[in-house]
């Protein structure tokens, strides 16, 4: 039986106006378990906590409740005066008199009687509490980045600054990302791989961090302060030691048909290579498919002509293992297949492409060295069509239901570029709306209109006919003017909307990080939590979250690095004790409250239990209290109440039900 | 001897209250000096997925009026999710208790956010009449006593 | 049913089962019971016939716990039980066997003996190979016909289709018996007023005597320990302290199963009081078909249950009031 303290507060004439306090002392020192009940002006000062503290002690209180205001405003307070007098703090309830009862009742006998009504549910409550404690766990100090484009990057190089190991992992062969296929940048024009190499660089020389390139995260266990991690780093066949990065070897491949993902396989490259000239690590990776040496067993030139002796055709995978306090996700994204559009001619026409090939033609490391011309016939285009929102904003599921962000700037910054090089060459866009929020876009916007002179129309494009003579006839309507348009273009550029890369659903099945239907991974608060996922230590960066372009990408990454490094300053995790646990007797093991968990903290194991002398192995919930929040969604959705939630006990909720309506 | 005039009906209603929003909302109501009758009593819970079918029926067992659940609005719930499955929860227990006869007005979801100190104590204030209006929840608190 | 036989000793013999869950003759000719088989000599008593109603699939989370193999005789109806059961990991599919037995609907005594036939002494027509069209039925006081649809368990006449949605082998030929439309009954009530409504329930309920029947019956009503049995609610099964308790039960059960509830009808079929209990189940599956699009439980194994799920723009509860 508990040892109840009641201390009924006034707050000046706030509660003791309204409520005649005393009539609930002496109402509640009868209720079952009050051993102690009294009233004070002001219970959150001094003298009030000072007479809780005293009466813990003298009548050795075993749990208290106080009347008083919200237990927003004071619990805490509450808490912390029984833990200094000895009083576990989770043994303190507070029943809400002011806010809820004194405050909007005007009738002293109603406001009384229902007075009363809370103090007895929290003290029917208290009388079912338990002593709860913190749990405590370890945090390893060093930190994964999934993915190396510019989110990743950043992220790590803002947390490598603060002093903490940073593990950057990287599924191609070079970091850099989508930003380093980027010609320039919008809204300042400013060449992509300028501002962008010299981080890779630093990145790289950084003592603080580890690069693996051409790498996958292979499997993740543990959980916040405490990951462990598998990552595959790929056969490169190239030993990363010895190589010098001369390029002979790629100068003298033979085989020279692999189309190059760098340009959006615009052209070819050969089998061992580096994705582009500034690649980092500047090591070459022998493509197993398209290498004639593992193909047919005979060639072996890159082997001959290295002088390094880099060259490992028996080169294997390799798994290392790893442990991290935090995982910061930076996939980032590529444009969607445009299978579904073929109104569009993508599929038929050479001059149909998309706006990324775009920028890889326009670069002068490109295909066509910097040369804006028809992948067709190699002729320079007169005549350009864009069309926008190409697979963004779609009402079916041909394509995506938001908007992709980027694609009006891009293509204002496309627009403009091309009537400035090409001043001879007209363009066209036809755009649903244009949306320019961002510090200095709309005007970027309109320099693309009035000084460039760039024709925008709204209205969407129908289709694009290739013509016998190579033009491409493009159907669209003004909505403006109400009038259909028959355009011929020599080039048409798709703004194609972007998705996260495919790679994210395994990597957050991996994390049990949540995902939304769109693939996005999800924020812990859409609001007030925009880089946290809501599997704790788990932090996001980048598109990987919702569309972005770079300056909000690079702000995002820095926030996720922020939050990674305020984890891994602390050396132990507090963890808050009003969490799930599971009655291993009570639990079915059927899973349902996994499902539910947002957090991922539900897993189970093959337990031996001891049910009333049956002996059985069964399958068992457990929850990880690093990670449960104490939401509750499983308690409810256990059927046989095996899932209980801890200061929120099933008991303790039915006894202020019964309490109120006794 | 003489007959004693039939008391009058003072509902019992239990509100369960997310802590994250909808228990703010009910302080702000309560700062904002924004009334509604005492007749209300808020239990808090951590969020409004926490809330049982057994609590709502446990309360109209023993004899609640009128049962209110309020949480966040859909898309802020503090654990994200949460108010999503006791949307579907509480469809279901409502739309079974007015499948077996039971008033559906005893029974009701509403989202306050911790800035709507004023919609809580609207939705109360309304949530009390209707359960005026509907009087004493005879038809889950007991069954075999009454014919 | 020989040929189920022949089959359950082959696969025996072979050691590819150590028992074989089926149907045993009970000392009626119309109420087989559940039992294991494991020696020759037990066949004797195994029947499959027109009576075998009883859903085994529940039975297979205790023959999961045992050594070897079960060989386990599935209606196609009984698989979706199986599924779920499946799904919840409540039965380990490497210790069954399925036999996917062959089902031209099950038949209910009761229906039987409300056409004024009493003094049953021996009922043919009803095995799996019988035309399936007639009873005949050997009484006390001659020879009685009944057509085999008007006999027909009322789940029948809802059949989920004659498809075995999980096996290893199908033996007999199975046939669709729906010929109702299986929410009928739900619109029904669904119309009534709500003073209706609380009659008709009040009258049904009134009858439970809590034998626990059904929540012993039901594939989906499973737990280790039910939560009427337990002291984490207060709610633990006593003397009734109010009759409310019974409706409690009830609709919490059903709020258990929700979404999980294959509709198998088993409830109902073992009602000692005749309580139509599919009638709460089948209303959460209906309403889940209407807000969150039509699921069968057991049918899709990877499927996530419409209570562990959601969708942003779910309809919110108060649509239950404005359905009129």
């Amino acid at each position: 039986m508990q040892r109840i303290g009641v201390f009924v507060c006034h707050c000046g004439s706030n509660i003791a106006a309204t409520v005649d306090v005393k009539k609930v002392v002496e109402i509640a020192a009868m209720e079952p378990g009050v051993v102690h009940a009294e009233d004070y002006q002001y219970m959150c000062s001094e003298a009030g906590q000072a007479k809780i503290a005293a009466a813990i002690k003298e009548k050795n209180l075993t749990g208290i409740v106080v009347c008083s205001c919200s237990p927003r405003m004071h619990e805490t307070t509450f808490r912390k005066a029984a833990e200094r007098a000895g009083l576990n703090p989770y043994m303190v309830e507070i029943a809400n008199i002011r806010e809820h009862c004194s405050w909007i009742h005007k009738d002293i006998e109603e406001a009384t009687k229902k007075a009363v009504i809370l103090a007895r549910a929290a003290i029917a409550k208290v009388n079912l509490n338990a002593p709860l404690h913190p749990g405590e766990s370890r945090v390893t100090k060093r930190v994964l980045v999934i993915g190396g484009g510019i989110a990743g990057i950043q992220t790590a190089l803002d947390i490598a600054d603060a002093g903490y190991e940073v593990d950057i992992v990287e599924k191609t062969p070079s970091i850099g990302g989508r930003m380093s296929q980027l010609d320039k940048t919008f809204p300042t024009l400013d060449c992509s791989a300028c501002i962008l190499t010299p981080k890779m660089v630093e990145a790289a020389a950084h003592e603080k961090i580890t690069i693996y390139t051409y790498s996958e995260v292979e499997k993740v266990s543990g959980f916040v302060g405490d990951f462990t991690v598998d990552i595959r780093r790929k056969a490169r066949s190239v030993d990363m030691d010895k190589c010098t990065g001369c390029g002979v070897c790629q100068e003298k491949c033979p085989s020279k048909k692999a189309p190059s993902e760098f340009n959006r396989g615009l052209n070819t490259r050969s089998a061992i290579y580096t994705p582009f000239a500034q690649a980092i690590p500047n090591v070459p990776v022998i493509d197993r498919e398209h290498c004639i040496k593992f193909k047919t067993g005979k060639c072996g030139v890159c082997a001959k002509v290295c002088q390094a002796g880099a060259i490992d055709y028996d080169q294997k995978d390799e798994i290392i293992t790893e442990k991290y306090g935090a995982i910061v996700v930076a996939t980032g994204f590529d444009t969607i297949k445009l299978d579904k559009y073929d109104e569009y001619a993508y599929s038929q026409s050479k001059d149909v492409i998309t706006s990324l090939e775009l920028e890889r033609i326009m670069n002068a490391a490109g295909p066509t060295k910097g040369h804006l011309e028809r992948l067709s016939d190699g002729k320079a285009p007169k005549e350009m069509v864009f069309i926008q929102c190409v697979g963004s904003r779609c009402s079916d599921d041909r394509g995506k239901s938001y908007c992709s962000k980027i694609c009006c700037m891009y293509t204002a910054k496309h627009a403009m570029l091309i009537r400035d090089k090409y001043p001879d060459v007209n363009v066209t866009v036809f755009y649903i709306d244009v949306r320019t929020p961002g510090k200095n876009f709309d005007e970027f916007y309109r320099r693309a209109v009035e000084q460039y002179g760039v024709n925008y129309i709204k209205g969407q494009v129908g289709k694009v006919i290739p013509q016998p003579d190579g033009k491409l006839l493009v159907q669209g309507v003004d909505l403006l003017d109400n009038r259909q348009i028959l355009k011929e273009a020599d080039m048409v550029v798709l703004a194609t909307a972007i998705e996260p890369d495919p790679d994210v659903r395994k990597i957050a099945t991996m994390l049990t990080a949540s995902i939304d239907t769109n693939n996005f991974l999800t924020e812990a608060h859409a609001k007030l939590r925009p880089v946290e996922s809501p599997t704790a230590g788990i932090f996001l960066s980048g598109v990987c979250q919702g569309p972005k372009d770079i300056p909000e990408t690079v702000a995002q990454a820095g926030a996720a690095a922020v939050k990674a490094i305020g984890l891994l300053a602390k050396d132990k995790l507090l963890t808050n004790p009003c969490t799930a646990q599971s009655d291993e007797l009570l639990c079915n093991g059927c899973s349902a409250c996994a499902n539910v968990c947002p957090y991922g903290a539900i897993s189970y194991e093959d337990r031996l239990v001891n049910d009333h002398g049956i002996r059985e192995t069964r399958r068992i919930a457990v929850v990880n209290n690093a990670l449960c929040q104490g939401c509750g969604a499983c308690t409810v959705t256990c059927p046989s109440g095996a899932m209980d939630l801890q200061g929120f006990s099933n008991r303790q909720i039915i006894a202020e039900v019964d309490a109120i309506c006794r | 001897m003489p007959i004693e005039a039939k008391e009058e009906f003072r509902p019992k209603i239990v509100a369960f209250c997310c802590n994250w929003c909808s228990y703010a909302g009910a302080d702000l109501a309560g700062s904002s000096r924004l009334t509604y009758p005492a007749d209300v009593k808020i239990i808090r819970v951590p969020c409004s997925c926490r809330v049982n079918p057994m609590f709502i029926l446990r309360a109209f067992e023993k004899g609640a009026d009128g049962v209110i659940l309020c949480g966040c609005h859909p898309g802020d719930c503090h654990y994200s999710t949460g108010n999503y499955y006791a949307r579907r929860r509480m469809t279901l227990l409502f739309s079974m208790l007015d499948y077996i006869g039971v008033e559906n007005g005893r029974t009701r979801v509403e989202w306050v956010s911790a800035a709507e100190g004023v919609k809580f104590s609207a939705t109360m204030n309304e949530f009390v009449e209707k359960i005026y209006s509907l009087g004493k929840n005879v038809r889950l608190e007991d069954l075999r006593c009454r014919n | 049913m020989q040929e189920l036989i022949k089959r359950a000793k082959e696969l025996l013999a072979d050691g590819t089962v150590v028992r074989v869950l089926g149907w045993k003759a009970g000392d009626l000719p119309y109420n087989p019971e559940p039992a294991y088989f494991e020696k020759e000599e037990d066949f004797r008593d195994f029947v499959y016939n027109g009576f075998c109603g009883a859903n085994l699939s529940k039975y297979m989370i205790e023959a999961s716990k045992l050594e070897g193999k079960t060989m386990v005789c599935l209606k196609p109806c009984d698989t979706y039980s199986f599924n779920q059961l499946l799904k919840e990991h409540r039965v380990d599919r490497e210790k069954a066997y399925i036999v996917g037995v062959g089902c031209k609907g099950k038949l209910d005594i009761e229906k039987i003996k409300a056409q004024g036939i009493k003094g049953i002494q021996a009922i043919s027509g009803a095995e799996l190979t019988d035309a399936g069209d007639v009873l005949t039925i050997q009484t006390l006081y001659g020879e009685k016909t009944c057509a085999y649809g008007d006999a027909m368990l009322e789940r029948c006449h809802v059949c989920k289709g004659k498809e075995h949605r999980i096996y290893d082998e199908i033996i007999g030929e199975s046939k669709d018996t729906k010929d109702a439309d299986r929410f009928e009954e739900v619109k029904k009530i669904e119309a009534m007023s709500p003073e209706e409504k609380f009659a008709f329930f009040q009258k049904e309920l009134s009858k439970c005597i809590r034998c626990n029947a059904c929540r012993n019956v039901c594939p989906a009503c499973s737990c280790r320990k039910c939560v009427f049995d337990s002291n984490k609610f207060d709610s633990s099964q006593k003397a009734n302290a109010d009759s409310f308790e019974e409706k409690m039960f009830h609709i919490i059960r059903a709020f258990h199963v929700a979404g999980r509830c294959t509709d198998c009808g088993e409830c109902s079929r073992v009602c000692p009081q005749g309580i139509p209990l599919h009638l709460f189940n089948r209303k959460f599956i209906k309403d889940i078909d209407e807000f969150y699009g039509e699921y069968q439980a057991g049918e899709d194994i990877e499927a996530k249950g419409p209570l562990t799920d959601f969708t942003f723009g779910d309809v919110e509860p108060s649509i239950v009031g404005k359905r009129g």
